[in-house]
C-alpha cells in the first residue's frame, strides 16, 4: 500500500521540515510543546521508514523505492533516490536512533532546547539523504550539509573544550570531503553523468582508479574513522552532548563505511584490490593498537570512542578481505560473509555504542563527571542502571547472544580464509575488548560506594528505563536472531561481490 | 515419536530460562520464596525431562536425534543454525547438569538465606543451567560457542556476586579475561573448521574428516602444519581456558570468591568440565592428530600433578577443594590425550557428583563456622555435624579413589589407560597421574582430619553455636552422596569398557587403549580385587596414612617440614609465581603498551606533529598571506600598479 508513496523523500524532508517547524513554533515558556512536537516528528519519520523494510523486495540487488526528477539539468544532476539492501537498514537505524536521541534529550537539555531538537531532526533528514542519494552531486550536498548540524550540536551544547573539538572535527572531515569532491568531478567529466550507478559501470585504468580510490579513501577513512586519521573522534565525543555522541557513533561513523561499499569497491575495484594490503593493515592496526589505547583511558567517553574505532576496524577488514581470500583459496567463498559481517557490525555498533554513550550520559547528568576515578560502586545506588550497563558492556565485548557478536564472528570466520594471522590479530579483540570494557565496569559499577556523589545517585527514571529497554531489546534480538537482517542485505552484497571481483581493466 | 521428543528437548532448555527470567526481572514482584520456587520448578522440570531422555536413549536404545530448531542466519551459502544433537553423550551430560543444578538450587535456599541478592542469585544459576544445556545439547560449533561464552558470562556474574568485595570483583574480571584467552583460540579453531569443512554442523564435519586429512597450512612461511593439528590445538586452547588447564588455570582458585553453591555447580561439577566434554565431542577430529593428542596429554599431566601439590599448602577449605578440582580436571584431560575419551567423560560424571558433594559439604561447614574458611580454626566438627561429616568422608573416599567408590572406577580406568597409551608424552603422564594419586589422598585427608577430627581450634562463641544446618542443606548432601558411592559401580562396565557412547565418541583402532583393557576386564568386582595389587591403591593408602600421621598423630611435624623446606613451601604458597608473572607481564605490559601508544602515537605524533603541526603551518602561512589583505586602499593600489608594471615589463621584454 505504501509502494506509491515517495517514502524516501518523506524520510528526508519530513524531519527537515519538522525541525524548521520546531524552531518556528518554539516558545521558551512552553518547553513541553517543543519536546512533544519533536518526538512526534521523529516517531512519524520512523513509522514512515518502516515500509522500506516491510515492502522491501528480497532477492534483488536493484535499487528500490526509486524517485528520479531532473534537478540541475545543465549539469545533468538529478534528484535521484533509491535504496538497496545495504542502505535500507542504515536508514532504519537512523530513524530509530533519532527517536531515542529525542527522548534522551527530553528534560536534560534546558539551554535552547528547540534548537537542539531541530538540529537532530534536520540532521536525521540529511543523513537519510546521504544513504538514499543515487546521484553523486546530491550525495555530496547531503554529505556536506550534514556537517553543519553536527558542528552546531557540539559547538553549542558541548563541553568546556568544545571549540577545539568542533574545529578539529570540521577541518578533519571537510579536508576529507574535498578530495571526494575532486574524485566525483573527475568521474563526472569522464562519464558526463552524476549517476553513481553509471560510475559503477565506468571502466578506467588502474592508475586513474588508484587516484580516485585514494581520494575516496581520504574522505571515508576520516569518517569511519580509520587509523591514523581517527584523533578527531575522541575529542568530538568527549565534548559533544550525549545525544551528539550517540548520533556520531551510531550513524555518522557508518557513513564512511557506507562510502566504501557504494563508491570505492564498485567504482575502483582494481585499485581496491591492489591497495587491499593497506586497508587490511589499517583495519588490523585499528583493532589492536586502538584496543590498547582504549585500555588506559580515564575518561569513559574517550574509552567508548576508542572502542568504536576498534570495532569499526572489523567493518573495514570485512570489506576488503575478498581478494586475499581468493589469493589464498582460489575462490571468493567467504568474501560475501566478510562484507555482510561488516554491515552487521555497523548496525550492531549503532545500537551498542549508542547505548553505552547514553549510559555515560545518564551518569554524567547526575554527577557531572565522565572520569572513571570519580565513580565506583554505582551498582549500590543504581542497581537497575547497572544491569543495563553491564549488558551493553558485554555486548561491546562481543558476547554471543548479543548483536555485538554476530558481525565480529562473521568477519573473523572470513578473514581466517584469507590468512591465519588476519584472523589471529582480529580475534585479539576478544581479549583486549573484554579487558578495557570490563576494567571500566569494575571500576565504575562494582565495588563499595566511593564518595558522597555516588551515594546520592538516583536510579534511572521511567523515561531512561524506557529507551534503555528498547535498545537492550534490539541488541538481544539481533544477537539471537540476526537472520532477517542478513536476508535483507544478501542479494545486494552478493551482487556487489560479483561486481567488484570483475576487473575493469 | 520424533516430534514429541523435540518438544521435550526444547522444554528442557526453556524451563530454566523462563524460571531465570521471572526470578531476575520480576524478583521484587514474586518475592524471595516465589523466586526460589519458580527456578526450582524450572530446573526440576528440566531434570525430570532429562532423565526421561536419558532413559529413552540409553535403556530404550533410541537413535540419536540431530535436528535444527531455527536458522540463526544464512550468509555466503553457509547456514548457521540453532539445533540439538541428542545422543548418549549429551543425554548423560544433561542429567548430570540438571541434577547437580537442582541440588544446588535447593541447597541455595539455606546457604543464601538472608542475602539481599537472593532472587538475583536464583536467576543467575537458572540462567547458567540454560546456557550449559545449550552447550551440551548443541549440534554445531556456533551454538557451542554461544553456550561456551554464556556460561563464562554467568561465571563472571556469580564470582562477582558480592560486588562490594574488592577481591571478588577482581577475581571475576580475571576469570573472564583468562577465559577469553581460551575463547580466542577456540574461535580460531572454529574459523578453521569453517574454512576447511565449509560448515559448522558437527555431523557434516565429522563425516568429512577424510577430505581434510593430509591438508597442510603454512602459518609461518616455510613450515607446513597439518590443518587438523592446528584446528585441534586451537580448539583445545579453548578447553584449557574453560577447564582451567595450566597455564590458563589461574582464574579457578580465585573464583572461590563467589558463593559456595556456585563453586559446586559451576567451578567443580559442570562448567569447568565443558572443555572435557568438548574435546570428547570432537574426538573424530582429535583422533586424527597425534601431535594434538600429545599436547593434550602433556598439559593434562602437568595440571594433574602440579595443581594437586598446591592443594597441600592451602589453609582455606574452599581453596583446597578448588586445587583438587584443577588436579582432577587434569586427570580428565590426560584421559582425553590418551584417547580414553570414555574414561575421561566417566570421570567427569563421577567427579561432578563427589566434587559437588565436597563443595556443598565445605559450604555446610562454612555456614556452621559463621563464614570462617580457615581450616586452622576448625577441628573436631564430626561431633557437631554428623551428616556433613559422613557425607564429606564419602566424598573424600570417592575423590581419592578408594576401591568401590565412584571415583575409583573412573580414575583407575584413566590410570590404566594412560599406562597403555603410546602417544608421545604418555610416559610422563603416567608418572604424573600415579604421583597425583598420592598427592590427592594426602591433601584430601589433610583437609578431612583438620576439619572433622583433632583438637577443636575455634573460639568459644563459634563452638557454642555449632550445629548441622537445616534440611535444605543436608538433603542435597545425602542425595549427592548416594551417586558418589554407587554410580561408578553401576556404569563402569558400560562407560569405560563397553560401548556406552556408541558413535558419539570415535577412537582409532591403534589408539584404543580402553578396548585393550576391556579384554582383561571381568566386572566391577574383578576390578576392585585387581586394584589391591596395583600401585594406585597403595599410593592412595600411603597418602591417607601420611595425612593421618602428620595431622593426627604428630601435628608438630608439618611445621617442621615447612621450616626445613622453606623454598619449596614458598614456591607452592605463591602458586609457582604464575599470578605474579601474569600481573607484571600481561596486565602491566598491556597498560604500559596502551600508554605508550596513546601518549606517543596519538597525542604526540598524530595530533602533535601531523594535525596540530599542519594547523600551525596553515596558521603561519595565513599570517603572512593576511598581510596582503590589509584593507587599505593605497596598498591595493600599490599592488595593482606594481603588477601592471611587472606584466608590461614581461610583455615588452618578450
Amino acid at each position: 500500500m505504501f509502494v506509491d508513496w515517495p517514502i524516501l523523500s518523506l524520510v528526508i524532508w519530513l524531519p527537515i521540515i519538522g525541525g524548521i517547524a520546531v524552531l518556528a513554533t518554539a516558545k521558551e515558556s512552553r518547553p513541553m510543546q517543543t519536546r512533544v512536537l519533536s518526538l512526534f516528528v521523529a516517531i512519524l519519520t520512523f513509522v514512515l521508514s518502516i515500509p522500506l523494510y516491510s515492502d522491501f523486495q528480497l532477492g534483488t540487488p536493484l535499487m528500490q523505492f526509486q524517485e528520479n526528477t531532473p534537478w540541475i539539468t545543465a549539469f545533468n544532476i538529478n534528484y535521484h533516490l533509491g535504496v538497496d539492501g545495504i542502505s535500507m537498514p542504515l536508514i532504519l537505524l537512523t530513524t530509530f536512533m533519532t527517536v531515542i536521541v529525542v527522548v534522551a534529550g527530553w528534560e536534560v537539555i534546558k539551554f535552547k532546547q528547540s534548537q537542539y531538537m531541530a538540529a537532530f531532526l534536520i540532521m536525521e533528514g540529511l543523513v537519510n539523504g546521504v544513504f538514499a542519494a543515487m546521484d553523486a552531486a546530491l550525495f555530496y550536498v547531503f554529505w556536506e550539509a550534514m556537517l553543519i548540524p553536527m558542528f552546531i550540536i557540539i559547538g553549542v551544547w558541548g563541553g568546556p573544550n568544545r571549540v577545539y573539538a568542533t574545529i578539529k572535527f570540521f577541518l578533519y572531515t571537510f579536508f576529507g570531503s574535498v578530495f571526494m569532491l575532486i574524485a566525483l568531478l573527475y568521474l563526472y567529466f569522464k562519464t558526463g553523468s552524476f549517476e553513481i550507478l553509471d560510475y559503477h559501470q565506468y571502466k578506467f585504468s588502474l592508475e586513474a582508479q588508484t587516484w580516485v580510490f585514494i581520494a575516496f579513501l581520504v574522505a571515508f577513512a576520516v569518517k569511519v574513522p580509520m587509523w591514523p586519521v581517527h584523533t578527531w573522534l575522541p575529542d568530538a565525543h568527549v565534548e559533544a552532548p550525549t545525544g551528539g555522541s550517540v548520533i556520531l557513533a551510531a550513524i555518522m561513523l557508518k557513513l564512511g563505511a557506507y562510502g566504501f561499499l557504494r563508491f570505492s569497491l564498485p567504482i575502483t575495484p582494481d585499485a581496491s584490490q591492489s591497495l587491499d594490503w593497506l586497508m587490511i593493515s589499517l583495519s588490523l592496526i585499528a583493532v589492536v593498537y586502538i584496543g590498547f589505547v582504549a585500555l588506559v583511558q580515564q575518561d569513559m567517553k574517550k574509552l567508548i570512542a576508542y572502542s568504536s574505532i576498534a570495532h569499526m576496524g572489523f567493518v573495514t577488514l570485512g570489506f576488503f578481505i575478498a581478494w586475499r581470500i581468493y589469493a589464498n583459496t582460489g575462490s571468493y567463498d567467504g568474501a560475501v560473509m566478510g562484507i555482510e559481517g561488516g554491515i552487521v557490525q555497523m548496525i550492531s555498533h549503532g545500537f551498542i555504542s549508542g547505548a553505552l554513550f547514553l549510559c555515560v550520559g545518564i551518569m554524567y547528568d547526575r554527577m557531572h563527571s565522565r572520569m572513571i576515578k570519580d565513580y565506583g560502586g554505582v551498582v549500590n545506588t543504581m542497581p537497575v542502571f547497572a544491569g543495563f550497563m553491564v549488558l551493553f558492556a558485554m555486548a561491546n565485548t562481543g558476547l554471543p547472544g548479543t548483536s555485538g557478536f554476530v558481525g565480529e564472528f562473521m568477519v573473523i570466520l572470513s578473514s581466517f580464509k584469507a590468512n591465519f594471522w588476519f584472523a589471529f590479530l582480529a580475534s585479539t579483540t576478544l581479549i583486549i575488548g573484554a579487558a578495557y570494557t570490563l576494567w571500566m565496569i569494575k571500576r565504575v559499577i562494582f565495588g563499595e560506594v566511593v564518595n558522597d556523589g555516588v551515594a546520592k545517585l538516583q536510579d534511572i527514571n521511567r523515561r531512561e528505563f524506557m529507551f534503555l529497554t528498547i535498545l537492550a531489546f534490539m541488541v538481544l534480538l539481533f544477537g539471537i536472531w540476526p537472520a532477517p537482517l542478513l536476508e535483507v542485505m544478501d542479494a545486494s552484497v552478493v551482487n556487489l561481490v560479483a561486481h567488484m571481483t570483475q576487473s575493469k581493466l | 515419536m520424533p516430534d514429541n521428543m523435540q518438544t521435550i528437548y526444547i522444554w528442557i532448555v526453556l524451563a530454566p530460562l523462563i524460571g531465570s527470567i521471572i526470578a531476575g526481572l520480576f524478583g521484587k514482584k514474586v518475592g524471595r520464596a516465589g523466586a526460589h520456587w519458580v527456578t526450582i520448578i524450572g530446573v526440576g522440570v528440566s531434570c525430570v525431562l532429562s532423565i526421561i531422555v536419558f532413559k529413552h536413549m540409553v535403556f530404550d536404545g533410541a537413535d540419536p536425534f540431530n535436528g535444527s530448531v531455527y536458522t540463526w542466519l544464512v550468509s555466503d551459502g553457509v547456514k548457521f543454525e540453532i539445533g540439538f544433537l541428542i545422543d548418549k553423550l549429551s543425554a548423560m551430560m544433561m542429567v548430570v547438569v540438571t541434577f547437580v543444578s537442582l541440588m544446588v538450587h535447593i541447597y541455595t535456599i539455606g546457604y543464601m538465606h538472608g542475602d539481599p541478592g537472593y532472587q538475583r542469585f536464583f536467576s543467575y544459576i537458572s540462567l547458567f543451567t540454560f546456557s550449559m544445556l545449550m552447550l551440551v545439547m548443541s549440534n554445531n560449533f556456533m551454538q557451542l560457542f554461544f553456550g561456551w561464552e554464556a556460561v563464562g558470562l554467568i561465571s563472571y556474574l556469580l564470582i562477582g556476586f558480592w560486588f562490594k568485595k574488592e577481591t571478588a570483583i577482581y577475581a571475576n574480571m580475571k576469570a573472564f579475561l583468562v577465559n577469553r584467552v581460551g575463547d580466542f583460540g577456540f574461535l580460531l579453531g572454529i574459523a578453521g573448521v569453517l574454512m576447511y569443512f565449509g560448515t559448522l554442523d558437527y555431523a557434516t564435519v565429522f563425516a568429512n574428516t577424510d577430505s581434510v586429512v593430509g591438508k597442510t597450512i603454512q602459518i609461518i612461511p616455510g613450515s607446513d602444519w597439518s590443518v587438523l593439528t592446528l584446528i585441534c590445538i586451537c580448539l583445545f586452547i579453548g578447553a584449557m581456558g574453560k577447564s582451567a588447564q595450566v597455564p590458563l588455570h589461574v582464574w579457578l582458585p580465585d573464583s572461590m570468591e563467589g558463593p559456595t553453591p556456585i563453586s559446586a555447580l559451576i567451578h567443580a561439577a559442570t562448567m569447568v568440565t565443558a572443555g572435557i566434554y568438548m574435546v570428547a565431542r570432537m574426538s573424530p577430529l582429535f583422533e586424527l592428530s597425534e601431535t594434538a593428542l600429545s599436547f593434550v596429554i602433556v598439559i593434562g599431566a602437568i595440571t594433574a600433578l602440579f595443581m594437586g601439590l598446591l592443594g597441600l599448602v592451602q589453609n582455606d577449605i574452599k581453596r583446597v577443594v578448588a586445587y583438587s578440582t584443577l588436579s582432577q580436571l587434569g586427570y580428565m584431560t590426560v584421559a582425553l590425550g590418551a584417547s580414553a575419551y570414555a574414561a575421561g567423560i566417566f570421570h567427569l560424571m563421577t567427579h561432578a557428583f563427589f566434587k559437588a558433594l565436597l563443595f556443598l559439604a565445605a559450604g555446610s561447614v562454612i555456614i556452621a563456622m559463621h563464614h570462617e574458611q580457615d581450616m586452622r580454626k576448625m577441628g573436631g566438627l564430626r561431633k557437631y555435624m554428623p551428616i556433613t561429616w559422613i557425607t564429606s568422608l564419602i566424598g573424600s573416599l570417592a575423590l581419592i579413589g578408594a576401591p568401590g567408590f565412584a571415583g575409583f572406577f573412573s580414575k583407575d580406568s584413566i590410570i590404566e589407560a594412560v599406562g597403555l597409551s603410546t602417544i608421545p608424552g604418555s610416559g610422563f603422564a603416567y608418572f604424573a597421574v600415579l604421583g597425583g594419586v598420592f598427592v590427592t589422598a594426602l591433601y584430601s585427608f589433610r583437609m578431612y582430619f583438620l576439619v572433622f577430627h583433632g583438637k577443636e581450634r575455634m573460639d568459644e562463641h563459634t563452638r557454642s553455636h555449632l550445629h548441622e544446618p537445616s534440611w535444605v542443606v543436608t538433603v542435597p548432601l545425602i542425595l549427592l552422596a548416594i551417586p558418589s558411592v554407587i554410580i561408578g559401580f553401576i556404569f563402569v562396565s558400560d562407560m569405560s569398557f563397553g560401548n556406552f557412547f556408541g558413535d558419539a565418541i570415535k577412537v582409532l583402532p591403534q589408539h584404543d587403549v580402553l578396548g585393550q583393557l576391556a579384554e582383561n576386564y571381568h566386572g566391577p568386582f574383578g576390578m576392585i580385587l585387581h586394584s589391591l595389587v596395583t600401585w594406585p591403591f597403595w599410593l592412595a593408602l600411603a597418602g591417607v596414612a601420611t595425612a593421618w600421621f602428620l595431622y593426627m598423630k604428630r601435628p608438630d611435624i608439618p611445621g617442621m617440614i615447612q621450616d626445613k623446606l622453606k623454598f619449596v613451601h614458598k614456591v607452592l604458597d605463591n602458586k609457582y609465581y604464575v599470578d605474579r608473572f601474569n600481573e607484571i607481564v600481561f596486565a602491566g605490559g598491556s597498560r604500559f603498551l596502551g600508554k605508550l601508544l596513546w601518549q606517543n602515537g596519538d597525542v604526540r605524533v598524530i595530533d602533535g606533529v601531523i594535525i596540530n603541526g599542519s594547523a600551525k603551518t596553515v596558521g603561519w602561512i595565513a599570517g603572512i598571506v593576511r598581510r596582503l589583505q590589509t584593507g587599505y586602499l593605497y596598498n591595493y593600489a600599490f599592488a595593482m600598479i606594481f603588477g601592471l608594471l611587472f606584466l608590461l615589463g614581461v610583455f615588452v621584454l618578450a
